[in-house]
């Protein structure tokens, strides 16, 4: 393959390194020696090796807080049999790996894929560096390779115990080519893999000295922030520049497309005040009279509809529905979520023009590099080859960040002054009022019991919107949105042993855009059939643990983790006078998770959530205690959600615009979480997302056993939950 | 004219008195440690020390803090070994971070005020947000800074 990456991986880490980026670049071009000693050799794509042994490990995924740049590194420094004293890690550039006909494959992060969708590839590379590394040594020895082995960044030639290391390996191993064929460890033989290592992060973030791209400083920086129409759909009528122009260290207000007005300044806290300031006029459209009311009554009419597209159907439900001896329903409803990140929407662009064709950089909090490096060329009207993308350290991502509205909105600004690096933040309140939202969607869930209280039948039907419709609108006609289904596919779903299941959804489309929320639509499918489920259990007067072990015969790994779950939390002992339980579980993005929740609720109807045991079996656990924090983490997205976050819709905008009315947990109301990993083996599934969705039923479910009342619409801080 | 004293550096700097103390930070001093989350004193993304009480630093005008101590993340410790920031180390704390420098400062405050907080302390300080859910270990790590008896 072409080295064009060893040059662009020298600049990437002199700014990154250093802070100070280079204004000028060129293309990639292909290099013909190997990356200097002083910047280590690349062996194969994925590991660059120094002369002191110091390995680098190369990341496409982007890192946002979820560990995963130690997890990948962890996977291939364990199959180069590294020394993980001395491993690093380092982003992929996105232009190298377009320069590079994606040699690293897939830069999208989202989903819980980071380890599961490149574990293949990324072990397959850290194999292929130690072979190529072996050769050498015993090609330097003049013994044969098989005689040879690796730990620990050496190689050592068993029968007569020389040793060599990689750094002084390294350079000639570059040259090699890289085997085509090479076989990865078997579980047994890990050695990093499975370890609570440290993350490989952490340091910078303890003192302020992690650049963020919020933090970008580029030599004669411009700052810039956007307003864009507050009425999704509507358009930017007119604005009156003078007064803005005239305020401190305002240098520019232009329009950048015809819903979206932007002013650079010196300062980003100037560009803002003067937006602030600035009389701006919009066309709101007809979509400035939607409101949550008339949004609620638009669901409410697709839950007894008859335009819905089934997602799972096993036998015949709605026969089997009529038949039964007892015939339960309820319905459930949940709003828009932004994702809030606390790092706001922001990227820095810099546009130069120069003989040769154009180019644009961008600095940018991505999730999807390949994505931003198309978004950022569609903008400036450049080849692909013409963008360089510098990713950052995400603060925070949770989907919201995969994708790129925010990207091209920089580009825009840049191009308009060509040669002065422009960095756009976005405020707080219109990173709030424009999102892409976790999908409003009620259910309406009827089920079948018969004469002994045993589950016969389930009728599950979802109204509400499509993810897909809104991010995809051009595919193909009919196409069924399976996102909208998370959980209740047949390879998902926990209960298959129900006879007759029917799940449908039947679409119901706003205009309020909508995205991937971590953990996306298993938050809402969970809440409905998991709460829905101890609904069954309390009418067949049953005990909601058995109840559910009850129709998981087809589902033995849901079984497993759900016992698991209810053996460390002693399901079946009792609890201090005034705590309650609640169980549930569920399967997504490749993992299976369960949890149960302790509550205790107040007479007058104060919650406290005493203690969370959460169980996830994820195949393999390739760090435990990166595992442990991001369960802990999820409870906080989930729960923070059930409590409090919600966006409603007004005059066609979203209401909320700050943290003072979209409210999310803090620290005070953090239950005690317990993390149980169960990891069976086989398979690879994601941590990241799977358990922020069993976290509101088992609160749920909980609240329940305190109160006797069904909580079924969320957030709580709507309902009086006092009782007697 | 503000003049302002940051890390124990006095800047002068020619500014709308009325400008929050954190953009002059970010923007006219260039320390980016101290971050943006919500600009209305809600979420601590911002905090710092004035005179050694926490404070959050979006929402106060930096000609009100003149003749004031202020200290940023960046200026905690000399070495970065702060016992909260030892004990974040040894805990891991950071997810993404980008709450982290206002958790550290908020943290530090507290101990120093409290050098023995209870777990009732340390809900009632702590009320920056972190989304990506670091709570559990804030609150262990705040007890092992106390333990570690510097703080």
């Amino acid at each position: 393959m072409t080295r064009t990456f060893a040059l662009d991986r020298r600049a990437f880490l002199a700014t990154g390194a250093a802070g100070i980026f280079s204004l000028t670049w060129s293309v990639p071009m292909p290099a013909k020696a190997a990356a200097s000693a002083e910047t280590g050799n690349a062996v194969g794509i994925w590991a660059v090796i120094h002369p002191d042994d110091t390995v680098v490990v190369r990341i496409a995924r982007t890192e946002m807080g979820q560990g995963t740049m130690t997890g990948l590194a962890q996977l291939v420094a364990d199959e180069l049999d590294a020394d993980w004293k001395h491993v690093r890690a380092e982003y992929v550039p996105p232009h190298e790996n377009q320069a590079n006909r994606r040699a690293w494959g897939d830069m999208s992060t989202g989903g819980s894929r980071g380890i599961r969708a490149s574990v293949d590839y990324v072990r397959k590379g850290g194999a292929s560096a130690r072979a190529m590394l072996i050769q050498v040594a015993a090609a330097r020895w003049n013994v044969p390779a098989q005689d040879c082995t690796a730990a620990a960044s050496v190689v050592t030639h068993k029968p007569t115990g020389r040793t060599c290391r990689y750094g002084e390996l390294a350079a000639e191993a570059a040259a090699l080519p890289v085997p085509a064929d090479v076989t990865v460890k078997k579980p047994s033989e890990w050695v990093i893999i499975g370890r609570g290592v440290k993350r490989l992060d952490t340091a910078p973030k303890l003192a302020g000295q992690l650049k963020f791209a919020i933090d970008i400083q580029v030599p004669g920086m411009l700052n810039a922030t956007v307003m864009q129409c507050p009425v999704f759909g509507g358009k930017l009528k007119s604005f009156d520049e003078k007064a803005a122009l005239a305020m401190p260290g305002v240098r520019h207000v232009f329009a950048i497309d015809d819903q979206t007005v932007a002013v650079v300044a010196d300062k980003f806290y100037q560009a803002k005040q003067a937006l602030l300031a600035m009389p701006i006029e919009w066309d709101e459209g007809a979509n400035a009279k939607v409101t949550s009311a008339t949004i609620a009554a638009h669901l409410t009419e697709g839950l007894g509809a008859n335009d819905a597209v089934t997602g799972m159907k096993q036998g015949d439900a709605k026969a089997a529905l009529a038949k039964a001896a007892r015939v339960v329903t309820a319905d459930y409803a949940t709003p828009f979520l932004n994702h809030a990140t606390l790092e706001p929407m922001n990227a820095t662009a810099l546009y130069t023009k120069q003989s040769g064709g154009d180019i644009i950089e961008v600095w940018a909090p991505t999730q999807n590099g390949d994505a931003t490096l198309a978004a950022a060329a569609d903008a400036a009207g450049l080849p692909l080859s013409a963008v360089r993308v510098n990713k950052t350290i995400l603060g925070g991502g949770f989907g919201r960040r995969g994708q790129q509205d925010y990207v091209r909105q920089a580009v825009l600004i840049a191009k308009q002054l060509p040669g002065i690096p422009v960095k756009m933040i976005w405020t707080r309140e219109e990173d709030m009022r424009h999102g892409y939202y976790r999908p409003i969607t009620m259910a309406r869930m009827t089920g079948g019991l018969d004469e002994h209280g045993n589950l016969t039948s389930l009728h599950a039907r979802i109204s509400g919107q499509s993810i897909l419709a809104y991010l995809a609108p051009n595919r193909p006609a009919g196409s069924i949105d399976m996102v909208q289904f998370q959980g209740w596919i047949a390879s998902e779903f926990g209960y298959m042993a129900i006879p007759d299941i029917l799940v449908d959804h039947a679409v119901r489309n706003t205009h309020v855009p909508v995205g991937f929320w971590r953990g996306v639509n298993t938050n809402q499918n969970t809440i409905y059939m998991e709460c829905f489920i101890d609904e069954l259990a309390h009418a067949a007067g049953r005990d909601p643990l058995d109840f559910r072990r009850a129709i998981m015969g087809k589902n033995p790994k849901h079984l497993a983790v759900l016992n698991a779950v209810a053996e460390k939390a002693r399901w079946d002992s009792p609890l201090p006078k005034g705590v309650y339980r609640g169980i549930c579980q569920n399967c997504g993005f490749g993992s299976y998770v369960a949890a149960v929740a302790e509550v205790s609720v107040s007479e007058k109807g104060e919650l406290k959530i005493l203690r969370i045991v959460a169980a996830t079996d994820p195949g393999y656990a390739v760090n435990p205690d990166q595992i442990d924090a991001q369960v802990a983490g999820s409870f906080v997205y989930g729960l923070s959600a059930l409590l409090t976050s919600e966006n409603t819709v007004e005059n066609g905008r979203i209401a909320e615009g700050n943290f003072d009315n979209y409210e999310v947990m803090r620290l005070a109301q953090m239950p005690k979480v317990e993390t149980v990993i169960v990891p069976s083996g086989g398979f690879w599934g994601g941590v990241g997302e799977p358990t922020i969705a069993v976290a509101a039923p088992a609160v749920l479910n909980a609240i329940f056993a305190a109160t006797g009342k069904r909580i079924r619409t969320m957030p709580l801080k709507h309902h009086d939950l006092s009782h007697a | 004219m503000v003049s302002l004293s940051i890390n124990g550096q006095t800047h002068r700097l020619d500014i709308d008195p009325e400008t929050p103390l954190l953009w002059v930070i970010r923007e006219w001093i260039g320390l980016t440690g101290t971050k943006y989350g919500c600009g209305i004193a809600q979420c601590g993304a911002c905090s710092v020390h004035i005179d050694g009480v926490v404070q959050r630093s979006c929402s106060i005008p930096a000609s009100s803090v003149e003749g004031m101590k202020i200290t940023t993340i960046e200026g905690l410790s000399d070495t970065g070994t702060h016992p909260v920031q030892v004990a974040w180390l040894a805990h891991e704390v950071p997810q993404c971070g980008y709450c982290q420098s206002g958790q550290i400062m908020a943290a530090a405050a507290l101990l120093a005020e409290k050098p023995k907080p209870t777990d009732a302390d340390i809900d009632e300080a702590m009320t920056n947000i972190c989304r990506c859910g670091t709570y559990g270990r804030i609150r262990a790590a705040i007890h092992t800074a106390a333990n570690a008896g510097k703080a």
